[in-house]
């Protein structure tokens, strides 16, 4: 189901409402919030729409779905501008009070579609949801009519959450501590929801509730909803905990990377700290800086802002200490959509800098996995001393699935090891161990007191060096010391008789492996493998490929990862690339793996 | 904390070749730090130096402490995240007039406005060095340079001013070769608090020598210096015949002290929370008949830093916090069980 409205009706409120609902009732789920970059778009136009989709079921389920069955219509632009999604038959429930002539106007409707016959195949249900919210608060002497107008996405969440019975007291404990103090907007909210639910329950409008029974298939454990970016921060703080490290996040506010440092911002207790710098180069300064220092040095952005930060995890590549750098990818080029999802950063995560300066890169694939992308992130930042790209993505970042919360336990360690004092022995900061790694020795212990910079060094005693051997050999150890980091293999999931591999990495995860599944109920064979870890590539990844006569890969850019493996590979690799700022559909890529069956 | 060791100078060297142009004014400052660092009684090791691009930028190879070396401009966000993870460590940045006021002049202001606890280091030598003699940021109106050859159109920075500007709450001026003035300016800055800045006017013998003769040199040193003290009337001269006064209007105006009267001098205080008056003394230089002050413009008094407590109390928080309370963070809020 979709909640559609203007960007100021709280229709991301109500969708997280429902969400939070849903999940505790233990229905598998999946969300997918979508919202115009303007804060407060011109009210009641197209470009101010924002939209909440979630999808929930009794089974295991992956992608927030591709066509809601209901959708939440509370003026003529968010019909307008989601009708065109939905499938005959869906269930349209609209706002009749703000279809009026003015804003039917506005979304570009020449008549009105609830009368005129245009919405003939779909189940519409008019309500009239300002009017009945208003009159749900007659007699509430404190509460305004702006209040009441205010609150009509609760009653839309009410009615809503009837019809699929979600539990209310989860719902109404959250208002009242939202509200707390605030006795007005509290009751207005209040009051709005159960007239909502109560509409649902004693009209004839809507005489079918529907339940979906809590997930069977699930493991069993203790779940927590969570999105992209939350399960981002628990990570990071599990890997300072995991490593002794403390965490320095710092970065500088830009869409929709910011939501990790309000995130983080929170969790003083865990001793972290955050710096909103200057500018985005500064934050990435910061964090290296800091690891310099011995923190887990992490900084975050998106779009523009991994341009700016090139310079900085070019001298972390030169000085070779951990650093995590994140990037939660958005829609570009320059500004392009920043409210939009996209995968377009991966070649210049690869590529991106100036000099041969290799870095790892790995990725998240669910907003869960967030959590142990982060990790992952940070083991190999620590073990091999070296910048990290994390690459996330706006859909990652906003989207909700339920978490089976990890048995901390059970997290292995992340050893920093720290270098300490060795006698009389002179240190060398260029030294390396089996990996390939140079000793962190931390500002502040005795007898290890070195000058690193952004100049090459000499190998091990880390002076300046301009020799022409030396450089080489500097080369070839960033070189292979990257290339050699131990990343798990490609986990491969064919029918034994499949033709065609699909191959994606990070986000699009979820929306393949529902193309597969339908493939197979049709009776397919296919194969499907998702990369975690993009340099290196997974040790097994040219085995993979080669036991298949057919390989797509499938991603949400202009055809990167494509060029990288056939590059790598030398073979011939087909490429499903979009670029819609928004995430694949499984309906999509069931056309495009058919067609290549 | 005070170590019981006592340092010396070569303690502070590091054991590599000094590789600057002869007679290049970072020498002298170099000399005076190194000299200066051990009666400050902090280990070598719990002191550290970070650079950015430039002439200036090989001071932190030169330092036998922990050292970083690092991009254009970037030395105060380099340094304000090392400050921010080790609240216990001694951080100086080294930059230049290229470095901290043009690449770098959005770093150099907030570290200055945050009060970051590090102190910076301006090399002023009025020119770029190591790219072999453009206009700088600091290069006087109309000067000729290899990338002005018919004399730059843009007005300098007057750091001192910029500084104040941004909120500093230590800001001082001094001279390379000035082996009195240049540690005691050094001394005042460690022992403060919060940022604290120090432009020091250095000479760059082969793209722009001789730009501060006319404040270095002994023969006409006391007509154009105005060594401010904190507490004393502003005067100057071989026989500190001249001085400084506030006219009525405001606007500070140099004097000779026998027309006025000593006591109608204005008397230096650093201490003042508004910097105004330290700005009006920052720009007593420019023009003709100018003198420049130098010394402690700006020395806000405050105790200790709120960063230094927060930085100490995350590092307890983050020691405190284990498998148990991760655990607990994980499980916040509305969970539910499936069960096997």
């Amino acid at each position: 189901m979709r909640f559609a409205g203007d960007s100021g009706d709280g229709m991301q409120l109500a969708g997280g409402r429902f969400t939070d609902a849903t999940a505790t009732i233990g229905n598998d789920l999946a969300t997918l919030p979508n919202f115009p970059a303007e804060i407060r778009a011109p009210a009641g136009t197209l470009a101010g729409v924002s939209s909440f989709q979630i999808h929930f079921a009794a089974r295991d389920i992956v992608t927030p779905g591709d066509t809601p069955n209901v959708l939440v219509a509370m003026n003529p632009a968010a019909l307008r501008a989601n009708v065109g999604e939905l499938e005959r038959g869906a269930t349209i429930i609209a706002n009749e009070d703000a279809f009026t002539t003015r804003n039917l106007q506005k979304a570009g409707y020449e008549s009105n579609p609830l009368d005129d016959g245009s919405l003939k195949g779909f189940v519409v249900h008019r309500i009239p949801m300002n009017t009945l919210t208003q009159r749900a608060v007659e007699g509430m002497p404190e509460v305004t009519s702006r209040d009441a107008l205010r609150a009509k996405n609760l009653f839309a969440l009410g009615l809503l959450s009837w019809l699929y019975d979600r539990p209310t007291a989860v719902t109404e404990a959250w208002l009242q501590k939202r509200f707390a103090g605030r006795a007005a907007p509290l009751e207005a909210n209040l009051a709005a929801f159960r007239a909502g639910w109560s509409f649902g329950e004693t009209t004839e409008l809507i005489d079918v509730q529907v339940r979906v029974p809590a997930a069977r298939d699930m493991e069993p454990g203790t779940y927590r909803t969570v999105n992209g970016t939350t399960a981002t921060a628990l990570g990071l703080v599990a890997a300072s905990v995991r490593s002794g490290l403390q965490l320095v996040f710092a970065s500088y506010p830009i869409t929709p990377a910011s939501e990790l440092l309000h995130e983080l911002a929170r969790h003083r207790a865990a001793g972290v700290r955050t710096i909103q710098a200057e500018d985005e180069i500064a934050a990435a300064g910061m964090a290296l800086g800091a690891a310099f220092g011995g923190a887990l040095g992490v900084t975050a952005t998106s779009g523009p802002g991994m341009d700016l930060k090139a310079e900085t995890v070019g001298l972390a590549v030169m000085l070779e200490l951990p650093m995590i750098i994140i990037d939660v990818q958005r829609a570009g080029p320059s500004t392009g959509m920043p409210t939009k999802t996209e995968q377009s950063d991966l070649l210049m995560a690869l590529y991106g800098r100036h000099g041969e300066s290799p870095l790892p890169i790995v990725c998240a694939c669910t907003p869960a996995q967030c959590f142990d992308a982060a990790l992952e992130a940070a083991r190999i930042a620590v073990r091999y001393r070296t910048p990290v790209i994390l690459l996330s993505d706006l859909f990652l970042a906003n989207s909700s699935e339920p978490w089976r919360i990890p048995d901390v336990s059970l997290v292995p360690d992340i050893d920093p090891d720290i270098a300490t004092p060795n006698g009389s022995e002179p240190f060398e900061p260029y030294a390396r161990n089996e990996d390939g790694a140079r000793p962190w020795a931390l500002p502040g212990t005795p007898g290890l007191a070195h000058r690193i910079g952004g100049i090459e060094k000499s190998q091990p005693g880390g002076g300046i060096s301009y020799e022409p051997a030396n450089h080489q050999r500097m080369t070839d150890q960033r070189r292979e010391r990257i290339a050699g980091i131990e990343v798990p293999p490609l986990e491969l999931d064919a029918d034994v008789d499949a033709e065609l591999l699909v191959l994606g990495w990070g986000s699009s995860w979820g929306t393949l492996r529902a193309a597969v599944r339908r493939l197979r109920q049709a009776g397919h064979p296919i194969a499907h493998a998702q990369f975690h870890n993009l340099n290196p590539l997974p040790p097994n990844t040219g085995e993979v490929l080669e036991r298949f006569e057919r390989v797509l890969v499938a991603e949400m850019n202009d055809g990167q990862l494509v060029r990288v493996l056939r590059a790598e590979f030398g073979r011939e690799i087909q490429s499903y690339a979009v670029t819609q700022g928004r995430p694949l559909l499984a309906a999509e890529m069931e056309r495009e793996m058919l067609e290549r069956l | 904390m005070v170590s019981a060791t006592t340092y010396t100078k070569a303690d502070f060297q590091a054991p590599v070749e000094t590789r600057w142009c002869p007679g290049c004014g970072d020498y002298a400052i170099l000399a005076a730090m190194q000299a200066f660092l051990p009666e400050l009684g902090i280990e070598p090791e719990r002191t550290v130096f970070i650079s950015g691009i430039g002439c200036a930028g090989r001071f932190a190879y030169y330092m036998n402490t922990y050292g970083m070396h690092g991009i254009h401009g970037r030395a105060p966000a380099l340094a304000t995240g090392l400050a921010a993870a080790c609240p216990d460590l001694s951080v100086w940045v080294v930059s230049g007039d290229g470095d901290a006021l043009s690449i770098g002049g959005n770093h150099l202001i907030h570290a200055l406005r945050r009060d970051v606890p590090i102190k910076i280091l301006l090399f002023n030598n009025r020119i770029y060095g190591l790219t072999k003699g453009q206009a700088s940021p600091t290069s006087e109106l109309g000067k000729v340079t290899k990338s002005s050859p018919f004399g730059t159109v843009d007005a300098p920075f007057n750091p001192v001013a910029l500084a104040l500007g941004a909120g500093a709450t230590f800001v001082a001026r001094t001279l390379d070769t000035d082996k009195h003035h240049l540690p005691a300016m050094l001394r005042a800055a460690a022992a403060h608090p919060g940022a604290a800045l120090i432009e020091i006017y250095q000479n760059c013998p082969v793209f722009n020598d001789g730009a501060f003769d006319a404040q270095t040199d002994k023969r006409t040193h006391d007509d154009n210096v105005i060594a401010l003290e904190h507490g004393l009337p502003v005067r100057f001269g071989a026989e500190r015949e001249r001085g400084v006064i506030r006219d009525s209007d405001g606007d500070l105006r140099i004097v000779a002290v026998e027309e006025v009267g000593e006591e109608h001098l204005l008397v230096h205080d650093a201490t003042r929370q508004d910097p105004s008056l330290a700005f009006a003394l920052s720009h007593l230089g420019e023009g003709d008949g100018g003198a420049t002050p130098i010394g402690i413009f700006r020395q806000a008094p405050h105790e200790r830093h709120p960063a230094d407590e927060l930085a100490a109390e995350l590092r307890a928080a983050h020691a405190s916090f284990g498998e148990r309370q991760l655990q607990a963070l994980l499980h916040a809020g509305d969970t539910w069980t499936v069960g096997a």
